[in-house]
C-alpha cells in the first residue's frame, strides 16, 4: 500500500479494496518499524488517527466524506494543531499545546483526512539540513549518514521513506523544495498569498508560505486542491480563485517557453547535479516545450537580502516566546529580566539565537538604512528581474540545490555554507511567486532535484510541467533501497 | 531671569470600537482580568492580526474634525520591546506613514484664541496592565485591554502654560466626544496624557533640553504636574544645573513624578513595517463619505446654543465642550422648555457635584428626564426655588422622581390663602413688638421691615409658603 501515491490510495479508497483504519494502520506501523531510524515524526498521533480513519470509513460508507477522505498525512510541526503538541522543532515549545488549529489543519480535517502526526523540522524553521531540531536530526531515507535538507526536513524525509504519503510544510526560503530536491520527493512551495498563514508559526512573515511535500505532482495537485484558498484572518492571504490543480496535469507543453537561467548554472554547481538537471531540461523540451537562456541580474544578491529580511523579521516574530505566558520558562526566575534572559536563552538553540541576534542588529537605530532598506530595495529589483524574465517565457526551470544531500556536521561550522543551500531557491521567495523541485536523476545514489519557478498564481502551469515529465520519467516512483 | 515654557502634548485616545483594532475580542472596560483576551491578544503561536476597519474609520474622522491632511496610504510598524503586559514583544503602531498628517485645534484661554497645531495622529495598539498588588510579591497581567485601538495625537510645541494644556486637552476631549469615537472617560484611561515640557530664556530661539511626563489621566494632574515641572526645570537652572533628558512618570496618589528612565537608558524601538498587515488605501470616495457623516463639532454646537437657546457664549460654550452633557442639556431643555434654567441647573448644581466626585455626567444619579420633572415643578409653582434645591439633593441621593419627593416629603408649596393666613395671623400674634414697630414706621422703611415677617412666616411653613402669596397677605394684615 505505501508505494501507492496518493491518487492511487484514494481511487482504491473509493473502490473499497482496503478501508482507511487499514491504511492508516500500515503507515503506523512503518513508522514505529522505521521511524526510530529516521526520527522523521515527532509526535505520532495514533489513536486521534484510527479514530479518525474509522470516521472516514463510516461517511465513505455513507456515501459521504470530503476529497481526501481516510487519506493520511503528516503536518510539519509548524503547524498548530488543536489539542496536539506543536513544537515547532523547538525546545520553547516541547509543551506547548494549541487550543486552535492553522487554517491549512482545518482544510484537511474538511477534507476528510487522517492526520498520522507532526514531522520533524529545524527549529522555528531556521535551517537547511534539520540539523537545528531540538528533537533530533533527521535521516535521508537515501543515505541514512546524510541530511534530509531543510527546514521541512521531517515532512521530505516522511514521504520518501513511505511513512505518509503527503505532508504538508512551509517555504520561507527553499524549506519544501531544498529538502524535496535531497530526499527525492516532490515538493511545492506556491504563490505568497495563495495559502493562509493562520496557524502557521511565523518564521519571516513576508516570506513564509505552507505548502506540500508527495511522491508526484498528481498527488500535490490533489493536495493543493484542500490547501489553497483564501482567509480572512490572514491579511497576507490572497481573494484570488483557486482553480482545480488538478484538471490541466496533462496539458500539452506544446508552445511552452521555458527560460534557463544563467546564474543557476555557474560556479558552485556540482557537476554531476548540473549533468542530471540539464537532462531533464531536455526532457521536457522533448515534450514539445521550447527553451531560452535568460539572465537574473540580481541572483547573487538574493541571499544576502534574505539574511536581513528573514532574520530582521524573526527578531520581531520571536519576541512573544518570553516566558511569560505559554512555552518554555527557566527555573526560579530572579527577576523580570532573569526571566527573559534565561527562558529564551535556554528555550532557543544556537542558529535561532544567531538569526534574531542579525535581525536585531539589522534594524538597529542607524543600521536600518544600510541594512534593512537596502534589503528591500533589493528585494525589489529581484523581483523585477522575474517580471523581465516572465514577459519572454512561461516558467522557469535550473537546479533546486548546488550539489546532492551532504553528510551531517559538514556544513556545522560554518552557517554561510548552510546558507547558500538556498542559493537557487531563496530569490522565488522574496519575489512571492511559487516554485517547485521534482526529482530528476541521482548522483551516487543521492537525489537530485529540478526545480521549476511560474508567475504568480500560476501553480496549474507548473504542476502541469512536472506532471508531463513524471509521464515519461520515473525518478518520483524510485523508492530508497535501505527501506522496505 | 525669565524663563519661557515650551509644552507639546502626547494624548492616547481610546477608539470605543466594540472589538479590538487586531483581534474580535471585547474592549469593553471593567470585565474580569483576561476573560476579554483571544489568542490573538495572547500572541499565541501562529495567530495573525487582521485590522478593524472601524478603527480607521474613527481616525479619519478625528483627521478631519482638526483639518487634517488624511494619509491615503497608511502603515503599521511594529515597535520592538520587552514588557510581560505587551504580548507579542512589539506593538503594532505607525511611524512614518500615519492615519492623520498635520490639523489643527483652537483654543481660548483668558478670552484669546490660539491655534495649536497638530503634528500628526496615529493608530495603534494598547498594551495590556500590570497589576503589582495582590500577589505577594509577583506581578499579575490582565491582558483585557492588550489591543484597544489608540489614536496617539502629537501637538507641535506650540503650547507655553499649564493654562493652554489643559484648554488644549480639554478641546480635544470634546472633539472626541463629540465624535463619538471615544467614550472620553478619564477615570477609566480612555484618554492619557504624556506631557513634554522644556523651558528657555525668554526671547532664546533654540529649544531647552525636554523631559517628558507620562500617565497622567486627569487635567488636574495635567494641571499640577505642568506646574511642578516648570518650577523643578527652573529651580535646576538657576541653580546652576542642568535639564537632564528622561521620562519621568506622574503619581496621582502623591501627587508628585519621578524620573523612569534617562536618555542613555531609552530602548531602541528597531520600528520596521509590519509584514503580517498590509498597507491600507484609504481613498477620496471613503473620505468624502467619512466627511459627510460627521456629526456637529462643539464650535458649530456652541454657535448653536448660543442662537437657539439665547444662552451667552460662556454657558454655549461649556455646555457644548462635551457631548454627553451637551446631549444632557438638550434633552432637558426640550422636555422643560426652560433652556435657560436647564443651563443654569447643568451648569450650577450639577456640575459642581460631579466636579467634586471627579466624574462625568453619564455617571450622574439623575437623567435629564429627572432634571425636567424639576423645572416643570418649579414653573408650575409647585414648589419654590428654594425647595428645589432640597428636592434636587433627595434626587441626587437616588429617592426618586421630582414628583415623588415632593410628593413623599410633603414639599408642595402652600398656595392656599386660608393656611397662609392662619399662618401671618400667628406671626402678628406673636411679635406684638414688631408689629407695632413696623405700623408706626413711614411708608418708605416698611419695605425692609417685612423681610422680618417673611422670615418668621417661612419658617413656620417649613419654606413651603408661595413667597409672592405671602407677601401679599403679610402686606394686607400688617396694615389693616
Amino acid at each position: 500500500m505505501h508505494n501507492l501515491t496518493l491518487a492511487e490510495q484514494k481511487a482504491q479508497l473509493e473502490a473499497k479494496a482496503f478501508s482507511s483504519v487499514e491504511l492508516t494502520q500500515h503507515y503506523l506501523e512503518r513508522i514505529e518499524r522505521l521511524d526510530t531510524d529516521i526520527n522523521s515524526y515527532i509526535t505520532v498521533t495514533a489513536a486521534q488517527a484510527l479514530a479518525q480513519a474509522e470516521e472516514a470509513d463510516k461517511a465513505r460508507a455513507r456515501g459521504e466524506g470530503g476529497v481526501l477522505n481516510g487519506i493520511p498525512i503528516a503536518h510539519k510541526d509548524i503547524f498548530c494543531t488543536d489539542g496536539v503538541k506543536t513544537t515547532c522543532g523547538s525546545r520553547m515549545l516541547e509543551n506547548f499545546v494549541p487550543p486552535y488549529n492553522a487554517h491549512v489543519v482545518d482544510n484537511y480535517l474538511r477534507a476528510g483526512a487522517v492526520m498520522l502526526g507532526k514531522t520533524n523540522m529545524d527549529e522555528f524553521a531556521m535551517g537547511s539540513s534539520n540539523e537545528t531540531s531540538y528533537y533530533g536530526r533527521v535521516h535521508n531515507p537515501w543515505a541514512p549518514n546524510c541530511v534530509p535538507g531543510g527546514s521541512s526536513g521531517g515532512s521530505a524525509a516522511a514521504v520518501a521513506a513511505r511513512l505518509a504519503p503527503a505532508a504538508t510544510a512551509t517555504d520561507t526560503g527553499g524549506s519544501i523544495r531544498q529538502p524535496a530536491s535531497l530526499c527525492g520527493v516532490t515538493g511545492i512551495k506556491p504563490t505568497y498569498g495563495r495559502v493562509s498563514r493562520w496557524g502557521m508559526i511565523a518564521f519571516a512573515s513576508s516570506l513564509d508560505q505552507g505548502g506540500v511535500i508527495t511522491l508526484t505532482a498528481e498527488d500535490a495537485a490533489l493536495m493543493m486542491n484542500v490547501m489553497a484558498g483564501f482567509d480572512h484572518r490572514d491579511s497576507t492571504c490572497i481573494d484570488h480563485p483557486v482553480p482545480d490543480y488538478s484538471a490541466g496535469l496533462n496539458d500539452s507543453l506544446e508552445g511552452l517557453t521555458v527560460g534557463i537561467p544563467e546564474e543557476y548554472f555557474g560556479e558552485g554547481l556540482n557537476p554531476e547535479t548540473e549533468k542530471a538537471v540539464q537532462a531533464a531540461i531536455k526532457e521536457i523540451e522533448a515534450l514539445g516545450a521550447r527553451t531560452k537562456a535568460i539572465s537574473l541580474p540580481h541572483s547573487s544578491l538574493a541571499v544576502p537580502a534574505y539574511y536581513v529580511i528573514a532574520p530582521a523579521e524573526c527578531s520581531a516574530n520571536l519576541s512573544r516566546f518570553d516566558g511569560v505566558r505559554y512555552g518554555y520558562r527557566c527555573e526560579n526566575p530572579q527577576d523580570l529580566e532573569d526571566l527573559y534572559k534565561r527562558s529564551r536563552g535556554e528555550g532557543f538553540g544556537e542558529e535561532v539565537k544567531r538569526r534574531i541576534l542579525v535581525g536585531t542588529y539589522a534594524l538597529s537605530a542607524g543600521y536600518y538604512d544600510a541594512y534593512y532598506r537596502k534589503a528591500q530595495q533589493v528585494r525589489r529589483l529581484i523581483k523585477q528581474d522575474f517580471d523581465n524574465a516572465f514577459n519572454e517565457v512561461d516558467i522557469i526551470a535550473g537546479p533546486t540545490a548546488t550539489s546532492p544531500a551532504f553528510e551531517f556536521g559538514a556544513k556545522g561550522d560554518d552557517p554561510v555554507a548552510m546558507y547558500l543551500e538556498d542559493i537557487y531557491t531563496i530569490a522565488t521567495n522574496l519575489a512571492g511567486l511559487p516554485g517547485m523541485s521534482i526529482p530528476c536523476g541521482s548522483v551516487d545514489n543521492k537525489p537530485v532535484g529540478l526545480q521549476l519557478i511560474g508567475k504568480a498564481f500560476d501553480e496549474a502551469r507548473l504542476l502541469n510541467v512536472a506532471h508531463r515529465f513524471q509521464q515519461v520519467t520515473d525518478f518520483h516512483r524510485q523508492a530508497p533501497a535501505e527501506i522496505d | 531671569m525669565e524663563w519661557e515654557t515650551v509644552i507639546g502634548l502626547e494624548v492616547h485616545v481610546q477608539l470605543a470600537t466594540a472589538s479590538k483594532i487586531f483581534s474580535g475580542s471585547s474592549t469593553a472596560f471593567g470585565a474580569e482580568p483576561n476573560t476579554q483576551a483571544s489568542a490573538i491578544d495572547l500572541a499565541m503561536p501562529g495567530t495573525l492580526p487582521a485590522a478593524n476597519a472601524e478603527a480607521f474609520r474613527f481616525a479619519t474622522m478625528f483627521g478631519l474634525a482638526i483639518d487634517a491632511e488624511i494619509g491615503r496610504t497608511s502603515v503599521f510598524e511594529r515597535k520592538n520591546y520587552f514588557y510581560p503586559d505587551l504580548p507579542k514583544g512589539y506593538q503594532t503602531t505607525q511611524l512614518e506613514q500615519p492615519i492623520v498628517i498635520g490639523g489643527h485645534v483652537d483654543i481660548a484661554v483668558n478670552g484669546e484664541t490660539r491655534r495649536i497645531r497638530i503634528h500628526h495622529a496615529h493608530l495603534e495598539e494598547d498594551a495590556g496592565k500590570s497589576l503589582h498588588e495582590d500577589f505577594h510579591g509577583l506581578s499579575g497581567i490582565d491582558l483585557n485591554r492588550a489591543g484597544t485601538p489608540l489614536i496617539e495625537i502629537v501637538s507641535e510645541p506650540d503650547l507655553r502654560n499649564a493654562d493652554e494644556a489643559v484648554a488644549f486637552a480639554r478641546r480635544l476631549h470634546s472633539i472626541v466626544t463629540a465624535l463619538g469615537i471615544c467614550d472620553g472617560n478619564m477615570s477609566q484611561g480612555s484618554m492619557r496624557f504624556d506631557v513634554n515640557i522644556s523651558i528657555r530664556p525668554k526671547g532664546e530661539e533654540k529649544l531647552g533640553t525636554r523631559t517628558e511626563t507620562k500617565n497622567l489621566n486627569s487635567f488636574r494632574f495635567m494641571e499640577r504636574c505642568i506646574e511642578q515641572e516648570i518650577e523643578r526645570q527652573i529651580e535646576v537652572l538657576e541653580s546652576g544645573g542642568s535639564i537632564v533628558q528622561e521620562t519621568r512618570l506622574y503619581d496621582g496618589d502623591t501627587h508628585s513624578a519621578r524620573s523612569m528612565r534617562s536618555k542613555e537608558e531609552a530602548n531602541d524601538y528597531r520600528y520596521f513595517p509590519c509584514p503580517d498587515l498590509l498597507p491600507v488605501i484609504l481613498d477620496d470616495d471613503y473620505i468624502d463619505a467619512v466627511r459627510q457623516s460627521l456629526p456637529e463639532l462643539p464650535e458649530a454646537k456652541q454657535a448653536r446654543f448660543q442662537e437657539q437657546y439665547g444662552l451667552s457664549d460662556y454657558d454655549a460654550g461649556l455646555l457644548s465642550a462635551d457631548a454627553a452633557t451637551a446631549q444632557f442639556f438638550e434633552a432637558a431643555a426640550a422636555e422643560a422648555g426652560d433652556a435657560k434654567a436647564c443651563a443654569n441647573w447643568v451648569l450650577g448644581e450639577i456640575a459642581a457635584r460631579l466636579n467634586a466626585s471627579d466624574s462625568s455626567i453619564n455617571e450622574a444619579p439623575i437623567t435629564a428626564n429627572m432634571l425636567a420633572g424639576l423645572i416643570q415643578r418649579i414653573q408650575d409653582n409647585t414648589i419654590s426655588s428654594k425647595i428645589a434645591k432640597t428636592v434636587f439633593d433627595a434626587m441626587w441621593q437616588g429617592e426618586g422622581s421630582a414628583d415623588a419627593i415632593i410628593e413623599a416629603r410633603g414639599l408642595k408649596q402652600v398656595s392656599d390663602s386660608g393656611a397662609l393666613e392662619k399662618i401671618v395671623d400667628e406671626v402678628i400674634a406673636a411679635n406684638p413688638k414688631q408689629v407695632e414697630n413696623y405700623r408706626a414706621a413711614p411708608e418708605e422703611k416698611r419695605g425692609k421691615m417685612l423681610g422680618f415677617f417673611v422670615g418668621q412666616s417661612m419658617k413656620l411653613s417649613k419654606g413651603q409658603a408661595n413667597p409672592q402669596q405671602l407677601n401679599q397677605i403679610l402686606k394686607q394684615k400688617l396694615e389693616q
